[in-house]
């Protein structure tokens, strides 16, 4: 009869986070059997991809939309901009974040508040467009 | 079969480090960019519409009349920008293509070893698809050896409007042309020495090199020639090396920002340096049994006295603890400087490495207590996650005078949250 040790089982496989509470002695957690991966912020925001990116926003001009001034933004550059996203891009070389917007066959850069107008992109202007604002994030004075 | 019907790519950014600094300026996108080296000393990075302006190696004092003439923006080396913009665009290659060899901060060799499909097609995939997700350019050379996809990869730079960045050599026709109409200079691993050299023997383009006969090169000057002839005719002889083996010194030496006279300041650029190799050593998990502390004055201003001296320090064991480290690198210094000179550079190399369990002593040796290696371990862990510096021996100050000059440095976008792209919303 042949005998081949297989190894550990599961080594270099997926490993499971083990929760920091104590065994306790007489009765096994009853949470044992629900633990979960561990919740993270870069996997929800995605920032450890090469093609995600931070940045922070100065001005009120977002506001309407959730941004405000100093807030950080998540920025995608892999995903094609669409009509309608909030988008970082360089206007005739300056980085501004506006939203993406077209009526009648002109693209515009729409602000959320009723203090700045639409400005639209026209002949002569040149845009780029740098990525997608995919998430936000604001401090609220207690970090 | 090894060495039949294999492809290679080297992907390389164009003008890396002015090409990081473009991407977080849009306002850059057409202005000239030079990037100086370490200390604001000389230019090691120029974009491409610098370059009529600039030599590379150029000193920047000499230069800054011309520069500010031309418009030209000039930056220090902000190497953790230059580090962070690597990694993504090395990550990206990695995720498109079997292996790859990161052959340096900015190129990398890919193995495209039965790859479907057009090649020329999927280098532009490569080179879009790098340009999207970080800005930066790169230019693809595809053939079936390392050293022509290195050659593919010059031709489609030098001829970027006609190829678009990306050209395929892996037809002979087409080979055979990019062999004929490169200096043999221009040949990987052919200095400037052996181009000479080969110019005597009438080999003047790569074409010339490959028609060469191999066991001529190989007699006349070495095995790493006739290599070279090999791959040029399409024979693989360079393998992909995915795995960089370890180094065999690590070596840490910088400019002072300003010339020291006292020894104090020097000691601590020494410990710091220490520090710096420690944890390289620490990273590719070596052990050292040697160091060498140098340290110089400048070397070439005539007004000067000029002193340079070295000294070697045999540790008691095989160490990575970078306190021992450092007791030997300040007792070097003790025993090397000498008053009334000006010192100019420090330089820390660490030497007969060894990883441990494959060195045998004998059974008496000392050997690195297991407390030693613990420290070490908890250092490294403290200073990945609060960031370099913030644990330290008490010989490595947290400011100093004597740091290296960088005035013209960018942000660091990428790798400082305080320090993040500002973006304007009015």
């Amino acid at each position: 009869m042949s005998v081949t040790i297989l190894g550990p089982l599961l080594a270099g496989g997926e490993t499971f986070p083990l929760y920091s509470f104590r065994i306790p002695a007489g009765f096994p957690s009853p949470a044992a059997d629900h633990i979960e991966k561990h919740i993270s912020l870069d996997e929800l925001f995605d920032i450890r991809a090469p093609h995600v990116y931070l940045a922070k926003i100065e001005g009120d001009s977002m506001q309407g939309a959730g941004i405000f001034c100093g807030d950080l933004v998540i920025v995608n550059r892999s995903l094609n901009a669409e009509y309608g996203d909030i988008v970082i891009a360089g206007l005739n070389a300056e980085p501004i974040c506006k939203r993406l917007h077209r009526r009648d066959n002109v693209v515009m850069l729409l602000s959320a508040n009723s203090k700045y107008p639409p400005r639209y992109v026209m002949e002569g202007d040149e845009l780029v467009i740098w990525g997608v604002v995919t998430y936000s994030v604001r401090d609220h004075g207690r970090s | 079969m090894a060495g039949r019907d294999q492809v290679f790519a080297l992907i390389d950014c164009n003008s890396f480090y002015a090409s990081c600094e473009r991407v977080f300026r849009p306002d850059l996108a057409k202005t000239p960019i030079v990037v100086l080296r370490n200390n604001d000393g000389c230019v090691i990075a120029r974009s491409y519409d610098a370059k009529p302006f600039v030599k590379m190696g150029a000193p920047y004092f000499q230069i800054k009349d011309v520069l500010r003439q031309h418009g030209v923006q000039v930056f220090s080396s902000n190497y953790a920008l230059y580090g962070d913009m690597s990694e993504r665009v090395m990550t990206i290659i990695e995720s498109m293509v079997p292996a790859v060899e990161v052959y340096s901060i900015d190129e990398a060799f890919a193995d495209l070893t039965g790859m479907p499909g057009d090649l020329t097609t999927f280098g532009r995939t490569i080179r879009a698809a790098v340009y999207k997700r970080t800005g930066i350019p790169v230019g693809v050379g595809i053939a079936p050896t390392k050293t022509l996809a290195k050659l593919a990869n010059h031709t489609a730079k030098r001829l970027q409007a006609h190829t678009g960045g990306v050209v395929d050599i892996c037809d002979p026709v087409k080979r055979d042309w990019v062999l004929r109409n490169t200096d043999v200079g221009e040949v990987w691993g052919v200095g400037r020495r052996m181009k000479a050299h080969l110019e005597t023997m009438n080999i003047k383009t790569a074409m010339d090199l490959a028609e060469a006969d191999p066991w001529t090169l190989r007699q006349k000057f070495s095995v790493v020639i006739e290599k070279i002839a090999r791959e040029l005719t399409g024979t693989s002889c360079l393998e992909l090396t995915e795995a960089e083996p370890a180094k065999q010194e690590i070596c840490s030496s910088r400019m002072f920002g300003k010339r020291l006279t006292a020894i104090e300041p020097i000691k601590e650029a020494v410990a710091t340096y220490v520090e710096r190799a420690a944890e390289k050593l620490r990273a590719q998990s070596s052990l050292c049994k040697k160091i060498r502390v140098s340290i110089r004055t400048g070397m070439f201003n005539p007004e000067e006295a000029k002193y340079a001296n070295g000294a070697l320090v045999e540790l008691p064991y095989p160490t990575n603890d970078v306190r021992l480290l450092t007791k030997a690198a300040v007792e070097a210094v003790n025993r090397l400087f000498r008053p009334g000179f000006k010192y100019s550079k420090a330089e820390v190399l660490l030497m007969d490495l060894r990883q441990p369990g494959e060195f045998t002593d004998d059974l008496f040796a000392q050997s690195q207590p297991v407390t030693a290696e613990k420290v070490m371990g908890v250092l490294d862990e403290i200073n990945q996650r609060w960031g370099r510096g913030t644990l330290r021996t008490g010989s490595v100050p947290a400011k100093a005078d004597w740091w290296m000059r960088r005035e013209k440095l960018s942000r660091c976008f990428t790798t400082k949250i305080d320090k993040l792209w500002i973006v304007k919303c009015n």
